[in-house]
């Protein structure tokens, strides 16, 4: 990067030490960390959706719409989250490949499936072979958000199941009182005062969801731990910048990050539910009335 | 005459797609001097140059790609990428899934390598999941400790985890050599019919491809100049 670092094997003390940290090498690990924020940032609001999605299916009065919801929440959250994020990727990217084999390829009459191999035509590839690198990286990225929204979705729509049951029946009844239709009912009294009951669980979910982005490592992403273990291993003379095993070091440096983000997204949390509990009929909302109350008096 | 225009475009873009023929190189990216990431971030080693003259040999235009050593047959099977450049010894075992090109390294020593050189190669020996070293380690009767990558194993005899480690000499070499610390122990024994390219089955124009300049390479003498640059004058060379 800097014209001084040349020739590392000149160098010594800081200026190999700065030379070092800002190798090509470095600079891909610092780049994976914005792979993880982008993940996490993603992620969430899709698993949200995936969630209340699930959420109003698991409510719903139509019976078959009803199983969906019940299903897809028992059957994600019964599989062990690692055979999830194993077999989410494979799977839709072979169904990907095949709907696209049946589409594009001539039929030459041989199987997809042989041999334990999976072959479709080159202009069946997703992407295909000829794309660039970053294609593939892209590619690979989005099978892991969908993984990662299918999992999280799963554990949101129950929490978000749960929320919607919590408010008082008796807020829901005075709406219907009104007149309101069933629909006007979840979308002007329900669905805002879920929240403040969700929160706890989704900011739980949130959490996990940090911590569990070292599993894109195993989705073949180069997330930060790989980079961490791949930089910090023993280096020989063969490299630049020979040095022994620095991984404690590199992991350290993540430890460091994952506690920032979980004490950054704790103190976002804490105000967010301050937030939502205002007016809420809550014991932290009845709370804030009081001390409202006290203030203006 | 537009007609004929447009045809001999068409045959120009098909004769075009057919010569930029993509393969993607699979390679684990981690087992210095075969391959490797160097500081710019990028593949290097032993089977970065060969590949690459492959490449270039057969007229192919080749995308590396790094992948698990853990799965990275199963990733070659399901068309992740078409070849396994990765310093994979040719065995019986492995070939019941995929081929092999014929060998671009000779089958080379497997050593033991331990703190003392008169370590106990019985006790328990750390060696690289899925590797026919560990094969070897298991059957020899000593106690096998895997690890998915080659630099834990190491860690491991240095944290006094494992007695020994057993690997590819050529890999173990700079932990002797530089590291100080680390010694040979035991006698190396010759395992695997050489290293060659995993592709697979149904692949078979690719692998006649690669095989012909393999061939080639070995009849002119670079194969062994690359063997020997990477290497080593002591290596075993064709």
């Amino acid at each position: 990067m800097f014209a001084s670092c040349a020739d590392p094997s000149q160098l010594e003390g800081l200026s190999w030490l700065l030379c070092y940290l800002t190798s090509g090498k470095h600079m891909l690990f610092y780049g994976s960390f914005f792979v993880v924020l982008a993940l996490m940032l993603i992620t969430a609001p899709v698993a949200l959706a995936f969630g209340f999605a699930g959420a109003l299916a698991a409510r719903s009065p139509v019976a078959p719409l009803r199983w969906l919801g019940k299903g897809y929440t028992a059957m994600v959250r019964g599989v062990p989250d690692i055979v999830f994020f194993l077999f989410v990727p494979v799977a839709l990217d072979q169904g990907l490949e095949y709907l696209r084999h049946l589409w594009k390829c001539p039929p030459t009459g041989e199987p997809v499936w042989a041999n334990g191999e999976f072959n479709v035509c080159a202009a069946a590839k997703l992407p295909l072979s000829t794309s660039p690198q970053i294609w593939h990286e892209a590619y690979g990225f989005t099978l892991a958000v969908v993984a990662f929204s299918i999992v999280f979705g799963a554990f949101a729509a129950n929490v978000l199941f749960g929320a919607m049951n919590a408010v008082p029946r008796a807020q829901l009844e005075t709406a219907e009182a009104y007149g309101m239709t069933p629909r006007q009912v979840s979308r002007r009294i329900l669905i805002p005062q879920m929240w403040t009951y969700a929160l706890p669980g989704l900011s739980n979910l949130w959490m996990i969801l940090i911590k569990a982005t070292p599993l894109l490592f195993l989705l073949g992403v180069e997330d930060i731990v790989y980079w961490a273990r791949e930089l910090g291993s023993t280096k020989s003379q063969i490299y630049a910048y020979p040095h022994p095993d620095w991984r404690v070091w590199y992991f350290l440096g993540l430890l460091c990050f994952y506690l920032a983000m979980t004490r950054v997204s704790e103190v976002v949390l804490g105000r967010l539910t301050t937030r939502l509990s205002r007016g809420q009929a809550t014991m932290a909302g009845e709370a804030q009335r009081k001390l409202a109350g006290e203030a203006g008096a | 005459m537009k007609k004929l225009i447009l045809t001999t475009a068409a045959l120009a873009l098909c004769s075009g797609f057919a010569m930029a023929e993509t393969v993607r190189m699979g390679t684990e990216g981690a087992y210095p001097p075969y391959n490797f990431i160097n500081d710019k971030g990028e593949v290097d080693g032993f089977e970065r140059e060969l590949g690459d003259t492959m490449c270039a040999k057969a007229g192919l235009t080749c995308e590396w790609v790094t992948n698990e050593w853990d799965s990275i047959i199963p990733n070659l099977l399901s068309g992740n990428y078409d070849t396994i450049i990765a310093g994979m010894s040719i065995t019986d075992e492995r070939k019941e899934t995929i081929d092999f090109t014929q060998n671009y390294i000779p089958p080379a020593a497997s050593s033991y390598m331990a703190m003392t050189a008169d370590a106990d190669l019985q006790g328990v020996v750390a060696a690289q999941v899925g590797t026919i070293q560990a094969d070897y380690v298991a059957k020899s009767g000593a106690t096998l400790l895997e690890f998915a990558t080659l630099d834990d194993t190491v860690a491991a005899v240095k944290n006094g985890e494992a007695d020994a480690v057993f690997a590819d000499k050529d890999a173990l070499a700079p932990f002797v050599t530089e590291g100080g610390e680390m010694v040979w122990a035991g006698a190396d024994v010759p395992l695997g019919g050489g290293v060659g390219m995993g592709l697979r089955k149904s692949d078979t124009e690719l692998k006649a491809k690669f095989d012909a300049v393999i061939t080639e390479m070995k009849a002119d003498g670079t194969l062994n100049t690359m063997i020997t640059k990477w290497f080593g004058d002591e290596a075993a060379t064709f």
